[in-house]
């Protein structure tokens, strides 16, 4: 066990996955002799050569579709969209071939690609850097969709998603990127826990309180204070999206009865939306109290100022656990 | 930069469609051009009837193709006929370990790699995506998505560059996915990179009903040294230019040269799709001075001129043809769906949860229908 950044867990990961297999190569903007703007790929450049770290012309779409190519073509490609705004551009390549192309071909070709996106808020940064586009992504099928919420399961998951022969959005919480955690390097991926079972981030009895990525730590904040108010708040860590381990989140509900979700992305259609439905119809008979949601506003991501604003944060959280608790709350009283 | 073709500024690219190189005039007589003649010095009358029976199929495959459509057993089709010399010239030029990225109208370039009969009409049909692995034939499954397959084709190139072999790779699109970003980002990386890739035009006038005019103002071609990339503007209905100017640009992706473009100049003879009706969109006068440039018809001439096609020949060719579109049609004719629950088939490479609980639903509710309708044979 070592203590590593997220940053730090994810290069290692990245190296790893190069130096165990030489089709794995990462392309993308600067990610060569800069190290990415996040350094991510700091040194993989002077380890790999040009040729596995690949510098790209200034061009989202033209990355994925290159990357398209070269699954065609045997290799496993890694890509870094520079910030979760930019994936846009890259949008078609994504929902239209990569996601598609091995259903089209009756899994003649596979598309192991791997698309790392630093994503998300609470960091302060200009428009455009901030965003949470996951239900998108959520709602291709072919794709998984994976949101890591700390240092090890960034290490294990990322190396998982570079060995799954079916292509991975990959979201790294960069507000997350610099918080330290215990990683075990020498993990043997092959006994890890496959990557997309949730992890029960924190046990409790009351309410289960659904969430993934940046967000977690936020949830388990609210929990520690919910428990000096007598609420036991049971945390579950998705992990993945895209499928999301229902095994997990249905024995959870079933136990507690009450159900929260979080996430940072716009309410509308969103990823809560999805759970709060699936959870819906599979727990209906064992629920105390109609699921909440937690959500960014439906808005265009604010400026920086604002965020916090914007940002589910411990108090907006600890207010629909007290809803579903049917406890005063901000709802009170108020005809929806 | 070498082999740019003469691109006089022309006032319009669409109807300046004789700025262009080829070996073959109209009328049949073989010409000279000091770029593209030494590529094909090997055609002689036998390779020119060969060139002349693979058209001869496409047309067949093609009008197939669309009587199918009107009789209801496809539900869409895209005509290709006018652009058989493109498809056969540029097609013929491939080994079979170069890697071909299509467009949906490519019917002679995926007949030239090897498709089967059935690959033409089942995606038609409905019945499948795709219906060949595109490793077995080194073509990936015709692209709907305008101007997508262009960088697939650059990071395949990228991948043979990797692999450090002289293969080559391709991408097939039109005049009108020219205006697509994907087009252009792939001749930015493909130049960039120096990948071993050829694109290749088809400049066939009209992007459904947008005469080129409006994606292009001066010469398609002209754009690519632009970025760095030699290329060729050929005419599309001489099978020989197309076949000699893909042989230049697979050499020079070979030679780690780097990147070609080829823009073919053509026409579009028959409707964009069966869905189209071109006659509220173009004159009947152009498409009149376009069937006087038949690249079949050229070919034969030159036969003939060369006494090389007999009564015999020209018989057995479309016999052939007859026979391959009877196969086609008894593709189609004889098509059965697959199993309902096959839709979920092959959307991950590896198990989802997800999916296998709809699976696991779905299953049921079908084997529910059986349940029902062995009680009632009771
Ligand atoms: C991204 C995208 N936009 C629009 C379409 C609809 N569409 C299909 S074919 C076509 C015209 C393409 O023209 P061109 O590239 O010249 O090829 P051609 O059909 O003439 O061979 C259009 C607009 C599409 N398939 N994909």
């Amino acid at each position: 066990m070592t203590q590593l950044t997220m940053a730090k867990a994810i290069n290692e990961g990245l190296r790893r996955a190069m130096a165990d297999d030489p089709k794995v190569l990462v392309m993308g903007e600067d990610i060569g002799k800069l190290g990415g703007v996040f350094r991510i790929t700091d040194g993989l450049l002077d380890q790999f050569g040009a040729q596995r770290v690949v510098d790209t012309p200034l061009a989202e779409a033209g990355i994925m579709g290159t990357a398209v190519g070269l699954a065609f073509r045997g290799y496993r490609p890694v890509v870094e969209i520079q910030f979760d705004g930019f994936v846009y551009p890259a949008f078609d390549q994504i929902v239209c071939q990569v996601a598609k192309l091995h259903y089209r071909t009756r899994g003649n070709v596979t598309m192991p690609i791997t698309i790392r996106i630093p994503w998300a808020g609470g960091v302060g940064a200009a428009e455009h850097h901030s965003e949470s586009p996951e239900a998108y992504f959520v709602h291709t099928s072919g794709l998984r969709v994976i949101a890591v919420s700390n240092p090890q399961d960034a290490y294990v998951m990322l190396r998982q998603a570079i060995a799954s022969n079916d292509p991975v959005v990959f979201f790294e919480p960069k507000r997350l990127y610099h918080t330290k955690g215990e990683v075990d390097l020498d993990v043997d991926l092959a006994d890890a826990p496959p990557m997309g079972l949730a992890r029960v981030a924190r046990e409790g009895s009351d309410v289960t309180l659904l969430t993934y990525g940046s967000q977690v730590m936020t949830a388990l904040d609210a929990a520690t204070a919910a428990e000096d108010d007598g609420v036991s708040i049971e945390v579950i860590d998705l992990r993945s999206i895209s499928p999301v381990d229902y095994r997990t989140v249905t024995a959870s509900v079933r136990k507690t009865g009450r159900v929260v979700v979080t996430h940072e992305a716009a309410r509308e259609a969103g990823v809560g939306a999805e759970l709060i439905a699936s959870v819906t119809e599979r727990c209906f008979n064992y629920l105390e109290a109609a699921p909440q949601r937690v959500t960014g506003h439906d808005i265009p991501y604010p400026p920086a100022k604002l965020e916090k604003h914007h940002l589910p944060d411990l108090d907006r959280i600890l207010d629909a656990v007290d809803r579903v608790m049917d406890r005063p709350n901000s709802l009170t009283g108020v005809e929806l | 930069m070498t082999m740019t073709h003469t691109l006089t500024p022309t006032a319009e690219p669409a109807t300046d469609t004789e700025d262009v190189a080829r070996l073959l005039t109209p009328d049949g007589q073989r010409i000279s051009d000091p770029d593209l003649e030494r590529w094909v010095t090997d055609v002689d009358s036998s390779v020119l009837q060969s060139l002349y029976r693979d058209m001869v199929l496409v047309r067949r495959v093609d009008t197939e193709g669309v009587a199918l459509q009107r009789q209801g057993q496809l539900g869409l089709w895209a005509p290709c006929q006018g652009q058989e010399g493109v498809q056969v010239g540029t097609a013929r030029a491939f080994r079979a370990d170069d890697f071909v990225f299509p467009s949906y109208r490519e019917i002679g370039v995926n007949l030239v790699r090897g498709a089967k009969p059935a690959d033409f009409v089942l995606a038609w049909r409905g019945e499948e995506h795709s219906t060949y692995n595109p490793y077995d034939i080194n073509t990936a499954t015709p692209q709907i998505i305008i101007g997508a397959q262009a960088l697939h084709a650059v990071g395949y190139a990228m991948g043979i560059q990797r692999d450090g072999t002289d293969q080559a790779s391709a991408a097939y699109f039109g005049d009108g996915a020219t205006s697509q970003g994907d087009v252009n980002e792939a001749m930015i990386f493909a130049s960039s990179f120096r990948s071993p890739v050829v694109f290749v035009c088809t400049n066939n006038q009209w992007a459904i009903s947008e005469p080129v005019t409006v994606q292009a103002k001066f010469p398609i071609a002209g754009r690519a040294p632009g970025f760095g990339i030699p290329s060729m503007r050929v005419d599309g209905n001489d099978v020989l230019a197309c076949l000699a100017a893909m042989r230049w640009a697979l050499d020079n992706a070979r030679n780690g040269i780097g990147p070609a473009f080829i823009e073919a100049v053509t026409y579009r003879m028959g409707p964009h799709t069966t869905s189209d009706d071109p006659t509220r969109y173009r004159d009947k006068e152009e498409v009149e001075l376009w069937k006087g440039r038949d690249p079949i018809a050229r070919v034969e001439a030159l036969l003939r001129a060369e006494g090389a096609f007999s009564d015999e020949f020209a018989a057995q060719v479309a016999a052939d043809a007859d026979a391959l579109g009877a196969e086609v049609r008894a593709a189609a004719l004889g098509a059965t769906s697959r199993e309902p629950i096959g839709v979920l088939d092959h959307v991950y490479a590896e198990p989802h949860s997800g999916l296998e609980e709809q699976r696991a639903w779905f299953g049921a509710y079908l084997d529910g229908f059986g349940t029902d309708s062995e009680e009632a044979a009771r």
